[in-house]
């Protein structure tokens, strides 16, 4: 067979990357809304308490011990 | 790209997340439940610190866990989207795919592992009421250390690339990543409220299968992630024939 113009992997051509003006806006409002429900899930009702009581906490107190957040 | 495709990303990450969110669910329930009523046995024999139960264990074990790991699930994966997003094409010559696997096992031990390392996972039973605040504190303090270290490695190892070549480049900076951190847990307090006759087993057994639950969720993650986002980024990648998948891509050459 005749080598010709055999497309190597080398010549695999790269990816533009997305503009970081088209993902800030996204990353800030996103990126605190997922920070936030983290919180409630790993942290609400343990060190800090947002809302009263212990209901958050017991709730997803098993989640909390096996995903890591130190629990009670 | 514009902004369209950023928040295709994110549902897509999210989504993603909340399928790994569910097969972690499944190892959580079956490898880590067991467990978590083992250690909740040992409490009831040994100390008494719960009074009346608000939830009850039927509901914290299922419902209640349930919530927990796919919420966990769905906000890690629309973070470690957006993640995605800033480090495709800027990370080396990688597709939709590798980058998505490359962001998930970078979370994977930036974000778990490290940490994990330090400041372990504890069943109920270990660990102090009183010092929640201080643990609580240190384990988000060894995260936060923990990623900026990595992007910092990263970023290392991109400076270093041309004068090194990419290989040496990230030995480089996986070494320069490994002294940091070694450092770090040498410097950050130590944490040891295992009650004395606390069976060693069960702590192990638990501490595995929180592991497994994260390598489940980042291992469902990545792929799934790297599978939509490979779709919606390079369409007819499966039908066009080789050599012409330059949709969506540019032909400009890096190294």
């Amino acid at each position: 067979m005749a080598q010709i113009a055999a497309p190597s992997a080398v010549d695999t051509p790269a990816i533009t990357p997305i503009s970081l003006k088209a993902i800030a806006p996204w990353a800030v409002f996103f990126g605190i809304l997922m920070l936030v429900l983290l919180y409630f899930v790993g942290a609400e009702q343990g060190a800090t308490s947002l809302i009263s009581g212990e209901n958050v906490h017991e709730w997803v107190h098993d989640g909390r011990h096996l995903l890591g957040f130190p629990c009670h | 790209m514009n902004s369209i495709s950023v928040r295709a990303l994110l549902v897509r990450g999210m989504l993603a997340g909340l399928a790994a969110g569910v097969l972690a669910l499944v190892v959580a329930y079956l490898l880590g439940e067991p467990r978590v009523d083992s250690a909740i046995a040992y409490e009831g024999a040994h100390t008494h610190e719960h009074g009346e139960e608000m939830v009850s264990r039927s509901l914290q074990s299922t419902a209640g866990l349930a919530t927990g790991v796919l919420l966990f699930g769905i906000a890690v994966g629309g973070i470690a989207a957006l993640a995605f997003c800033f480090a495709l094409g800027r990370i080396g010559r990688f597709g939709p795919r590798g980058t998505a696997a490359l962001v998930s096992v970078g979370a994977l031990l930036s974000v778990y592992v490290v940490p994990f390392l330090k400041y372990p996972a504890n069943p109920p039973s270990v660990g102090d009421a009183d010092t929640i605040g201080k643990r609580t504190t240190l384990y988000f303090l060894m995260i936060a250390l923990s990623v900026l270290l990595t992007v910092g490695a990263i970023v290392l190892g991109k400076r270093l690339a041309p004068r090194l070549g990419n290989w040496n480049a990230t030995v480089a900076a996986g070494a320069a990543f490994l002294v940091a951190i070694g450092i770090a847990y040498a410097f950050l307090p130590a944490i040891n409220e295992v009650p004395k006759d606390f069976p060693a087993t069960l702590l192990w057994q638990f501490r595995l299968s929180a592991l497994a639950i994260q390598l489940t969720l980042w291992t469902g993650f990545g792929l799934l992630f790297g599978h939509l986002a490979e779709r919606l980024l390079v369409p007819k990648a499966a039908a066009a024939p080789r050599g012409s998948q330059s949709v969506g891509r540019t032909a400009a050459s890096v190294n």
